[in-house]
């Protein structure tokens, strides 16, 4: 008697839960690569524009690697080099240190431009007020200044969000890298491929319509 | 400290091809970035003054390149269509990936650029005499590309980088070769070390060209 073995299978509702386990190990990685990032950035964006000439001189061309090397060559590269240093980091942590020292770079320079934004004048009165300097920096710059960037803020996240599918290079099933197992399982890589761009989709455009609705509204 | 061995002689060795992979990735983003800047003008004309059908076909496009990774639209003009019959080499479905994305980015910003300009102008144009080609290549377009110069920059900067997902496909850019001489003789660290080193220095020429350009042209 021959019995036939049929390697691939069609796709069932059990990997729909495969998928959106995956998917949620990608909101994992975005939110904490985009909260520590952000916090992180927020802290060089004030370092790049109190500091000029140490911020224009180590920390600009540092922060500006991050920014002119394919996100894929830096994930390569962390992942390759932690063990050299002696820190055995595995995929997700990896992918969490170079997308968070991503996001903070692409932040710094939005953060630096929301301190620039408020004005000379405001900062000069809130110091003659009697405010000191960190009163002026959470009760004037940080409202006026958040409120400029916030748009871009949102921009920088939903780049980020997007650019966490790259961390399926080394390896951790997030999103893509769950849809490429399935699509080698069952053998329909359209299905697959459309339900996982639909899902990033209907993630990233209620939020960026949203904000575009905010800045239209901040601005007038 | 370092338990490694450093071993740069097989980079060194095959550094010329990695320069020559760097000119490819430059080839096949220049020739993205050409093809998304004119269908770029085509999605944002589209989006202001089309109705219909060609409206909701350019806004789609545009709000599908900038809301999904472009890792996934990668994919999809891979293995996606290859689900249809339709199988494009790796140079193509980069080539398209990359043009896809970047053309519903300039999109949007060709639109904003449109925008800035006051609609009175092309009234005025047209009341000259001009048809409506004329009043676009030679009223609107010249004042567009001032607004966009900036913005186009960066996105050119992008489609470098993003171009580093042909790996990921099997396209040998610069990325792409990389990885094919790091699996070689398992340098991995040595020879992203350097891939990095060389985008930066490609990214920064970019950006000290477009300076040189900028102050060429724009000259008020």
């Amino acid at each position: 008697m021959e019995q036939s073995v049929t390697v691939f299978s069609s796709f069932s509702v059990q990997d729909l839960s495969f998928l959106g386990e995956a998917a949620l190990r990608t909101l994992w990685i975005s939110f904490l690569s985009i909260t520590i990032g952000s916090f992180l950035g927020g802290f060089f964006g004030w370092a790049l524009y109190e500091m000029k000439i140490w911020g224009a001189i180590f920390l600009n061309p540092l922060l500006d690697v991050f920014r002119s090397v394919p996100l894929i060559v830096q994930l390569v590269l962390f992942y390759n080099f932690a063990p050299i240093v002696g820190l055995s980091l595995d995929a997700f942590e990896s992918g969490l240190v170079v997308l968070t020292l991503y996001t903070s770079a692409l932040v710094a320079n939005v953060a630096r431009g929301g301190i620039e934004a408020v004005g000379k004048p405001m900062r000069i009165a809130s110091r003659s007020l009697g405010m000191s300097y960190l009163q002026d920096m959470r009760y004037v710059v940080f409202p006026i200044g958040a409120r400029a960037i916030f748009p871009s803020w949102v921009g920088v996240a939903l780049g980020v969000m997007k650019d966490s599918a790259l961390v399926s290079v080394l390896g951790y099933v997030e999103l893509v890298k769950a849809s490429q197992v399935l699509i080698t399982r069952t053998q329909e890589p359209l299905l697959i491929i459309l339900v996982v761009g639909a899902f990033y989709f209907a993630l990233s455009y209620p939020v960026s319509r949203y904000s575009a609705k905010l800045e239209k509204r901040w601005s007038q | 400290m370092f338990e490694y061995n450093f071993h740069w002689r097989p980079v060194f060795r095959s550094l010329p091809d990695l320069l020559e992979a760097s000119l490819t990735t430059l080839q096949v983003a220049s020739l993205a970035m050409l093809l998304g800047i004119i269908i770029g003008f085509i999605l944002a004309v589209s989006r202001l003054r089309g109705s219909g059908s060609i409206y909701w076909i350019a806004t789609a496009w545009v709000e599908l390149a900038r809301n999904t990774p472009a890792l996934f639209q990668l994919f999809f003009f891979g293995f996606g269509l290859g689900a249809l019959g339709i199988h494009f080499s790796p140079y193509v479905i980069v080539l398209a990936g990359l043009t896809f994305n970047t053309a519903g980015y300039l999109g949007e910003n060709f639109r904003g650029g449109f925008e800035a300009i006051p609609s009175t102008q092309l009234r005025a144009a047209r009341s000259l005499g001009m048809n409506s080609w004329q009043a676009y290549t030679r009223i609107l377009i010249p004042q567009v590309m001032r607004i966009v110069y900036y913005p186009m920059t960066n996105q050119f900067v992008w489609v470098v980088l993003m171009s580093s997902l042909g790996m990921l496909v099997g396209y040998r850019e610069l990325t792409g070769e990389t990885q094919f001489f790091a699996s070689k003789t398992y340098r991995i660290f040595e020879y992203f070390a350097v891939t990095a080193v060389i985008y930066y220095v490609m990214v920064k020429i970019i950006l000290g060209l477009s300076k040189l350009f900028a102050s060429r042209f724009f000259r008020y």
